[in-house]
């Protein structure tokens, strides 16, 4: 049976690749509640992380020729990213568990040989308290999965790739 | 309403993926995670993606060629069939391609390496799998290139590619190296991959039959996306390729 080709670092230059209108998921007309989602990304030595790739899928809304679901940007030289989304709502779960409205980010980067893989969720949500994946992570860590209102229609979510405060990463 | 669980896509096979934590690659040190990643049983977040069409995202396939002026380097095309891991071809899924000149320069404002740039060379594509999971490009063959992770040390030539497939979990992004390079047996990048064939896999192999007559060498890359479940036989699945 063939086995997934291995993964590599995305390195330094993949900004080649980079369209900033990719960085909003509305480009294309989508109507709907507008949110603005933002972080700062650092290292184990708090150092910004100014080179990456973060991405976000959601399921919900679904996507359409108006909204791709997905949106990219890079993070700028204080390691700060910037999207712009709809904001998702519930979707089902495993069995027949709901989930909290939450997107899915991916963080490529030199030195990351894999991407990484977390989830973002919404403070105040009360499907946050009944969330399997939230549910499954230590209170004390679950924290790092929850972005907080940062102004009208913006949310933040600040990435911690190593050490205290570590975010947590998802194996999928 | 479908009340079924998404089928979920498989482990990956033990030793066949990178490391978070790679000490021989230095950028490894301050970004990998320290604690364990979390297990996470795939929802309907991680089987289903993006889908990218050429109507919305128009291939850009020769990149050998910038307003029809030809890049200095040796013309190359590149061929391949994109499979999952149950041999099932991925149709029409969209591969982002970048890659350094043929003097081992990235068009890229970080890139500070003491070689020519090439004003006919901007280093970026993107091309779409035809209905049998096949793509093909057209560039230059990239230069091997010096960088800071240990004295001496030297990329081999490669060629970035991103894929989505069907889900976000079978997002990837790799690189694609060239056959009898002798850098591939001195870098980190590449051998930190602990499996000896996951490593190979990411050799491309010369083909004389891609090869053109009088004007290009011909290689063949083909990459396998993640296989989905333990189940191959499965009831149909809105997710897969529809578009």
């Amino acid at each position: 049976m063939p086995i997934a080709t291995a993964s590599q670092t995305i390195g330094p230059y993949w900004h080649l690749l980079e369209d900033k209108s990719w960085a909003d998921a509305l480009r294309f007309g989508a109507e709907g509640e507008r949110i603005a989602v933002s972080g700062r990304i650092v290292d184990g030595a708090g150092a910004p992380v100014a080179d990456a790739c973060v991405e976000i899928w959601q399921s919900d809304p679904p996507a359409s020729d108006s909204f791709p679901g997905f949106a990219r940007a890079a993070t700028d030289k204080d390691g700060v990213f910037r999207l712009v989304t709809l904001k998702p709502g519930p979707v089902r779960g495993r069995g027949n568990a709901t989930q909290a409205p939450h997107l899915a980010v991916a963080i490529f980067a030199r030195g990351l040989l894999r991407h990484l893989v977390t989830r973002l969720y919404f403070a105040g949500e009360p499907l946050n308290e009944t969330d399997p994946l939230l549910s499954f992570i230590a209170p004390d860590r679950r924290g790092t999965l929850i972005a907080r209102p940062d102004g009208a229609g913006a949310w933040r979510l600040d990435i911690v790739l190593q050490g205290a405060d570590e975010t947590v990463f998802l194996d999928v | 309403m479908d009340t079924s669980d998404p089928v979920p896509f498989r482990p990956h096979v033990a030793g066949t993926q990178p490391p978070y934590d790679a000490p021989p690659y230095r950028s490894t040190g301050l970004r990998h995670p320290a604690l364990p990643v979390v297990p996470l049983p795939h929802t309907v977040t991680e089987t289903t993606g993006p889908r990218f069409s050429p109507a919305q995202f128009p291939a850009v396939a020769d990149i050998s060629v910038v307003d029809g002026r030809q890049a200095v380097g040796e013309r190359i095309i590149v061929e391949g069939h994109v499979t999952d891991e149950d041999g099932r071809p991925v149709p029409h899924t969209m591969l982002e391609i970048w890659q350094a000149n043929a003097a081992g320069r990235y068009a890229h404002p970080g890139d500070q390496h003491d070689a020519p740039l090439d004003g006919n060379f901007r280093g970026t594509g993107r091309v779409f799998t035809d209905a049998a999971g096949k793509y093909r490009f057209v560039s230059i063959k990239p230069g091997a290139y010096p960088w800071r992770n240990h004295p001496n040390a030297w990329r081999p030539n490669h060629i970035h590619f991103s894929l989505f497939g069907p889900g976000f979990a079978s997002r990837l992004i790799t690189q694609m190296y060239f056959p009898g390079d002798p850098l591939l047996a001195l870098d980190p990048i590449y051998n930190c991959i602990p499996d000896a064939g996951a490593r190979a896999r990411l050799i491309s192999h010369f083909d004389i039959g891609i090869t053109q007559p009088e004007w290009a060498l011909g290689y063949r890359f083909d990459i396998v996306l993640r296989g989905r479940g333990a189940t191959p036989v499965q009831t149909p699945d809105e997710h897969e390729e529809a578009h």
